[in-house]
């Protein structure tokens, strides 16, 4: 199958991945643990090896830790921010063979039959391996081994390296637990006297696998070797990035919409190909003079049509100085988002994307945060009635209705001067004398008590509509808690 | 054969207003055709821009926004009045609304003029804390005029520029009869380039989604 060669397998195992992560960023002198709430209660997550000569461990409860170590430091464990790591080590584990997996959550798993010598041989790598995560000051453990079940047993338990071609020496005095079982099935096997890998060996299997299922046998047989077990490395994720370099510099603005018209084909090809859409593209012109001018274009919907995308960028590439010329352009989808193929039917509502389009180049002006659109939201609170989000990452939902006359203008209360419960029957408001006409009221709105809002401080709010003499309807309110009048709006 | 006149008559209305193929379009040009003898220049003249001051200049914005399939607005950031969604559900659903917020006027006009010129949406309203030169006003008529959509400007008091079409004055006033539904305003037109100028009193029927004309009251 390998054509005479030997597989060979390294584990890596990261026995303080979370711990060593946080501590390359900032670090700390003393005993350190995150924590992580689970079942309403915090438990240290993962340990320092200075937390670890105090006698801490993983899964006991913080507060005890901090009674048997008071000058314990911790902070909250972030769990994508791992997996986010271990990946970024997935990745470096690449330099070494291109077959790396991830092994649990704290562990990575190489296939390097064949590049070894690379290296200069095993050992070298596995040496080269251990200087590169010193330096990065993470602890980690290797194990070598001819299938991944006794690297995994070598990494984790006595850590060392198999000769090619005799596992069963090397496993043989290495615990139970180094076989991947469930804690229960070890517990079950160490009660019959099966405490090493050669005592399970040497088992009858019959009896074993009518008591213990067939778990125990088939990890064993795995690691020596008897049945495969497949390493499977994770997809590169796709790089969306194109560029395009010039034998001579140019400057015409023309020119370089014509260059980013060949690299957006070639881009969209590529999300086509994902099944994605561009959401924020970031275009690199670099000059002659070694400088590099960026142009950003956020949509206002994932696209990956090349002849709606290309015009948005005309504002954007006008305003960039060529100086002594571009020699080379770089095109880069940063931010992508899924965008399967669609049926196109009848049945689809309106066509959207000339708004999209719109919505696209004024964001490029003022923001695409800055355009915006009123979704309702489930709340008697005038001023939070409804939601603004921004119009390029929403879709207009939801249906208004207003069971009660509400103002078409809503500002911040201003006050006025009023004694009373009852609307004062003259005022001024905005310099303005006004006398009442009608009043209409008062409806009573009370604050949301499980939110605090320091516009509601004031407590409840009569509201009332006032329809004055010289025309303006407005609204107002009284707050009888803490006795004053305001104007919040004025309806149309 | 006056009766078989006033059967074919019978017969085509109802249909012209229940067919489900009733674009908001169609919708409009007939309301403006119902109400062409009564507000000789509303519903706003399209690709064009207009002007409107006044405490009640919102209002008029709302009624003009009513019939149109989209609508933005434009407004500059740091202004304290914001529109409330829920009170304009009267005039037209919020869905088919969009604000923008520019930091300051001339991104405002920027954004309006993009926007004109692009003519996806039928209706663009700015509100505007600074007269409009006469270039400025040019530059949107014009790009009004290239996109087919209608501009609309909310401005201060006495400060209209001279390109706008049309300019108006909306004021809310005290109406004696008393109805809590909706505000009784005078709306004066003060300036118009095609046609006469005139004032009248008007109301927004809230259940019937459409402009009511008022006589005004007796003294």
């Amino acid at each position: 199958m390998f054509d005479g060669l030997q597989r060979r397998v390294v584990s890596i195992w990261f026995p303080r991945l979370a711990s060593d992560r946080v501590l390359r960023l900032r670090p700390i002198a003393g005993p350190f643990v995150l924590t992580l709430r689970e079942a309403n209660a915090e438990r240290l997550h993962c340990l320092n090896q200075a937390a670890e000569r105090q006698g801490l461990h993983r899964g006991m409860s913080f507060a005890d830790a901090r009674a048997f170590c008071p000058d314990l430091q911790s902070r909250p464990a972030d769990l994508q921010a791992e997996a986010r790591f271990l990946h970024v080590l997935r990745r470096w584990a690449t330099r070494y063979c291109p077959w790396v997996g991830l092994e649990g959550d704290d562990g990575l798993v190489l296939d390097i039959t064949g590049s070894a010598h690379l290296f200069g041989g095993e050992s070298q790598m596995l040496a080269n391996m251990r200087q590169g995560l010193g330096r990065a000051g993470v602890a980690a453990r290797l194990g070598l081994g001819d299938t991944r079940g006794a690297a995994w047993a070598l990494a984790r338990h006595g850590e060392g390296c198999a000769a090619p071609g005799a596992p069963q020496a090397a496993l043989a005095d290495l615990p139970v637990a180094a076989l991947r079982l469930d804690p229960d099935l070890v517990t079950g096997l160490q009660r019959l006297g099966l405490r090493r890998i050669a005592d399970l060996d040497a088992t009858p299997r019959a009896p074993l696998a009518r008591r213990f299922g067939p778990a125990p046998l088939l990890r064993l047989d795995q690691a020596l070797g008897r049945q495969p077990e497949e390493i499977t490395p994770l997809a590169e994720p796709p790089h969306y990035g194109v560029r395009m370099t010039l034998p001579e510099p140019i400057g015409l603005c023309d020119d370089v919409m014509a260059g980013v018209s060949r690299l957006l084909d070639q881009l969209c090809a590529k999300l086509a190909h994902h099944e994605t859409g561009a959401r924020s593209l970031c275009l690199t012109l670099r000059r002659v003079d070694q400088e590099a001018r960026t142009v950003e274009l956020r949509l206002a919907q994932p696209l990956r049509d090349a002849a709606r995308i290309l015009p948005l960028f005309e504002r954007g590439v006008a305003a960039v100085e060529a100086g002594y010329g571009i020699d080379q352009l770089r095109l880069e989808a940063v931010q992508v988002e899924r965008l399967p193929a669609r049926q196109i039917t009848h049945m689809e509502g309106r066509d959207d994307s000339q708004l999209d389009d719109l919505i696209t180049r004024i964001g490029t002006r003022i923001g695409l945060e800055n355009v915006q659109r009123f979704l309702p939201a489930d709340s008697h609170i005038p001023e939070r009635g409804f939601l603004i989000s921004p119009a390029a990452y929403s879709r207009p939902e939801g249906n208004w209705s207003a069971p009660r006359p509400r103002p078409l203008v809503l500002f911040p209360p201003e006050p006025i001067a009023g004694h009373g419960p009852r609307p004062p029957a003259r005022f001024r408001w905005r310099r303005m004398a006004l006398s009442v006409a009608r009043l209409c009221g008062p409806e009573r709105i009370a604050p949301e008590w499980w939110l605090s809002d320091d516009n509601w401080r004031r407590g409840l709010r009569d509201y009332w509509q006032v329809q004055t003499h010289q025309g303006r309807r407005l609204w107002m309110f009284y707050t009888p808690q803490a006795p004053g009048w305001f104007v919040q709006g004025e309806f149309a | 054969m006056w009766w078989a006149a006033r059967a074919a008559c019978c017969a085509t209305k109802p249909a012209l207003f229940h067919r489900p193929s009733f674009t908001p379009a169609r919708r409009a040009a007939i309301l403006r055709a119902m109400s062409a003898d009564s507000l000789p220049a509303f519903p706003l003249r399209p690709a064009r821009v207009h002007e409107v001051c006044g405490a009640g200049a919102r209002g008029f914005a709302a009624i003009a926004a009513a019939p149109m399939t989209r609508v933005l607005w434009l407004r500059e950031a740091w202004l304290r009045e914001t529109l409330n969604p829920v009170g304009l559900s009267a005039f037209l659903d919020p869905a088919r609304l969009l604000v923008a917020q520019a930091a300051d006027q001339s991104d405002l006009l920027a954004v309006a003029e993009e926007a004109l010129r692009d003519g996806a949406v039928p209706l663009v309203v700015l509100e505007i804390s600074a007269a409009l030169d006469l270039r400025e006003g040019r530059r949107l008529q014009l790009a009004a005029k290239a996109g087919g959509a209608t501009g609309l400007c909310l401005i201060p008091e006495g400060m209209g520029s001279n390109a706008a079409e049309t300019r108006w004055q909306a004021m809310p006033i005290h109406d004696a009869r008393g109805c809590d539904d909706s505000t009784l305003m005078r709306w004066d037109l003060i300036k118009n380039k095609s046609g006469t100028l005139g004032a009248w009193h008007v109301r927004w029927s809230t259940e019937a989604r459409r402009l009511d004309l008022v006589s005004p009251a007796g003294e």
